[in-house]
């Protein structure tokens, strides 16, 4: 009898932008508001349509005990807000839950942790906070303590711990939760590979309990060896729920998610005119291989194939990498003196770009690509947003994340060069 | 090359797929729904049961709060000690030697310190759980359990305080040899009179505080106020007849002037301590409908 263990019913949530934007309010806001709106009445009433955002609207799926499903899709696609529904972190506006089991979220790992507080001090307080009973805490104690390999630092806080003896002690625990239905996030996103391995390794043997897991990523790759099935929801809906090879091939081959390379076998439909046609453009690493996902500190090369079918114009292939969200990383042309001031010859021609290793943060980033004319300017082809790619997040030595766990922000992750000098204290100015 | 799988693949070990496991179903489901999740009625009580069900969680919550705070200062636990030492020694010296308030027949140390006592808990508890929710956003953004579990265990973890600054309150008394009466027994349930008291006010400004951040600076201020509105550093009888009315509207009025009362054998003045009752049962019951109501919108605003 396979009966439902999740039923999720019509689930919507609204949100309001001016909540969640405007972080706290001032009280003298909330005053002043208070008097234009009683003295303008022009907003009483229905919510403005404007501030507010369906982040899930009419969502419904069941999930029966023992599956592994994956969710997937895009940054804002409601995935985020599903989890905090589920796990009961906020309520839905409309629709229902039905849990048939106890339920363990791991939408991070080392949650509540308190620098200030010894590990086998935050072993309990992290366990009791993701829902664990003290009796059975003490029971899996020991085994908490030999998977973190913490054992001599028991009694140190965790303030002084290196960044990796933080991560394995947090995960440590997390390990421990058993619950009927699992709920995870993306907490490999961050880590070695070594980490990775292990988190994913625990998930596959979780899943082997015949425990039901509801795994939320990015990653393609671990949904599809996690996951028999998968649920791909877009603007807050589901689009499809099938089995995982099958949605993530959709989702790869729909505005969901570009691949690494795009060709036009047929000339006469390629993007371009009757002076240039572009042929192909593909997302490359160092041995030419075409790559959907590139290490961060790899270099990783743009290649644009194009056919000038008119001779004697200065054209200059320029593409831009984009975040998810939008946000432009940077604009590039081909400079190289060789070619830039060159009017062309007909004929098929394949330049590639090197973005270096340990530039671009990690996350999906989206190529636009152009080729122009220069003198007099004139754009021949514009591709907008023609490919993706994910720069794959690195621990460790050669990054520059070096041993930082937590979340990194930026445009971009260089590695930079750090110079330090050191003057002795007897010898400089503190004397 | 474009297929997903082609890279990071590598990366599980233990992959699952293709091996069909023997799931072992530990037992059947239930019939009912372990939890609901829908939106909620704006106005319900609080779900005491819950917070029942939970209670190793607001132990661990408490535990830590004492832990952080003695942890991080030098002296530790001797600040308890000190901080109402010092205060009562200003007091003494400005308003018992040099202006000379009125103490009701007992030494002003003693009369002041037995103001100071439960004062010093109360606005102590109320500051740490005003600010509970917002200095404990990272859990409530990440984790459910009953969100008022934050703000008692504020409140929880200031009873370990008063419990050693009676330690110098016998000393006081013991030094000078001041006669227990029955009376004393009262002094556990005033605590606990004190203690929901405090809560309620705190479970208010919690939540206040959680959309405007004001509160969190007004209520330091407010609580000045409040000390100088109650009989702290003098006797009640100290406040002219005409004004006594709206005086004992403050519940801390009843409270403190018990508490001094229950210590020291004296009358206790039970209209104003019944007063007090009611106002905490009214005020506690608004905290837990308007904690309740707001709950939902923590995570999305804090």
């Amino acid at each position: 009898m396979n009966r439902s263990i999740i039923k999720v019913e019509h689930l919507s949530k609204l949100y309001r932008l001016g909540a969640t934007r405007v972080h706290h309010e001032t009280l003298r806001d909330r005053l002043s508001e208070a008097f234009r709106t009683t003295f303008s009445r022009q907003n009483n009433g229905k919510d403005n349509n404007d501030n507010t955002i369906w982040a899930l609207n009419d969502v419904s799926f069941e999930v029966s005990r023992g599956e592994v499903v994956g969710i997937i899709g895009r940054n804002g696609a409601g995935k985020s807000t599903l989890l905090k529904i589920l796990s009961r972190i906020t309520d839905p506006t409309r629709g229902r839950i039905e849990l048939y089991g106890r339920v363990g979220c791991l939408l991070e790992v080392g949650t509540g942790f308190h620098p200030e507080l010894t590990g086998r001090e935050n072993i309990f307080l992290n366990g009791v906070i993701m829902g664990m009973k003290h009796k059975e805490l003490a029971r899996k104690f020991d085994e908490i303590v030999a998977f973190a390999e913490i054992d001599r630092f028991l009694d140190t806080p965790v303030k002084r711990y290196s960044s990796g003896m933080y991560v394995r002690l947090a995960f440590a625990v997390a390990a421990h939760l058993e619950p009927e239905i699992l709920i995870v996030d993306e907490v490999l996103a961050v880590g070695d590979e070594q980490f990775q391995k292990k988190c994913l390794g625990k998930m596959g043997q979780i899943a082997v309990e015949g425990r039901t897991i509801l795994f939320v990523s990015h990653n393609m790759p671990a949904v599809l060896n996690l996951c028999p099935r998968a649920i791909l929801l877009e603007q807050g809906k589901v689009t499809k729920d099938a089995s995982a090879s099958e949605v993530v091939a959709y989702y790869l081959n729909t505005g969901g998610a570009k691949l690494a390379r795009k060709e036009w076998p047929d000339i006469s439909t390629a993007p371009g005119d009757d002076v240039v046609r572009l042929r192909s453009i593909s997302v490359i690493d160092e041995n030419g291989e075409v790559r959907q996902q590139v290490d961060i500190r790899r270099k990783v090369g743009i290649r644009f194939e194009y056919d000038v079918l008119q001779p004697g114009l200065r054209l200059v292939p320029t593409f831009n990498i984009a975040t998810e969200s939008g946000t432009i990383v940077f604009w590039a042309g081909d400079r190289n003196p060789d070619w830039e001031d060159t009017p062309r010859l007909k004929g098929r021609y394949v330049t590639t770009a090197w973005i270096p290793g340990n530039f671009l943060n990690a996350g999906t980033m989206i190529v636009s690509a152009t080729i122009s004319r220069v003198r007099p300017t004139h754009e021949h082809l514009y591709e907008q947003g023609v490919l993706s790619f994910e720069v794959i997040d690195r621990m460790g030595e050669g990054t520059a994340r070096g041993n930082f766990p937590g979340h990194f922000a930026g445009a971009v992750r260089p590695l930079l060069p750090w110079e330090t000098d050191y003057v002795p204290k007897d010898e400089g100015v503190l004397k | 090359m474009s297929t997903p799988a082609s890279d990071g693949a590598s990366l599980i070990t233990n992959s699952t797929k293709g091996t069909e496991p023997t799931r072992t179903p530990r037992h059947e489901l239930p019939d009912q729904p372990l939890v609901v999740i829908q939106s909620r009625k704006s106005w319900s009580p609080l779900d005491l049961h819950e917070l029942w069900v939970y209670r190793e969680l607001l132990y661990f919550l408490t535990l830590r709060d004492i832990k952080v705070r003695y942890k991080q200062t030098l002296l530790g636990v001797s600040w308890v000690l000190l901080q109402p030492l010092i205060t009562t020694i200003v007091f003494t010296i400005f308003l018992g030697i040099l202006i000379r308030v009125p103490s009701e027949g007992t030494p002003y140390i003693l009369f002041v310190y037995l103001g100071l006592l439960p004062w010093t808990f109360f606005s102590a508890a109320v500051i740490s759980s005003s600010n509970s929710l917002v200095s404990n956003a990272h859990l409530i953004t990440k984790v459910y359990f009953p969100r008022s579990i934050i703000p008692v265990s504020a409140v929880a973890a200031r009873l370990l305080d008063l419990a050693i600054a009676f330690i110098v309150l016998i000393a006081l008394m013991a030094w000078y040899r001041v006669a227990l009466t029955p009376a004393i027994l009262l002094l556990p349930v005033l605590i606990a009179l004190i203690t929901l008291l405090a809560l309620g006010v705190g479970m208010v400004s919690s939540t206040l505080n959680v959309k405007y951040r004001d509160v969190g600076v007004l209520i330091p201020v407010l609580l000045q106020l409040w000390m100088y509105a109650s009989p702290v550093v003098y006797p009640t009888s100290l406040v002219p007849a005409k004004w006594q009315k709206i005086y004992q509207l403050n519940p801390l009025v009843g409270l403190i002037g018990s508490f001094r009362a229950a210590a020291l054998g004296g009358p206790i003045d039970w209209p104003a301590l019944a007063w007090s009752v009611l106002i905490i049962a009214v005020l506690l019951t608004y905290a837990g409908f308007l904690f309740r109501r707001r709950e939902t919108l923590f995570a999305d605003i804090v």
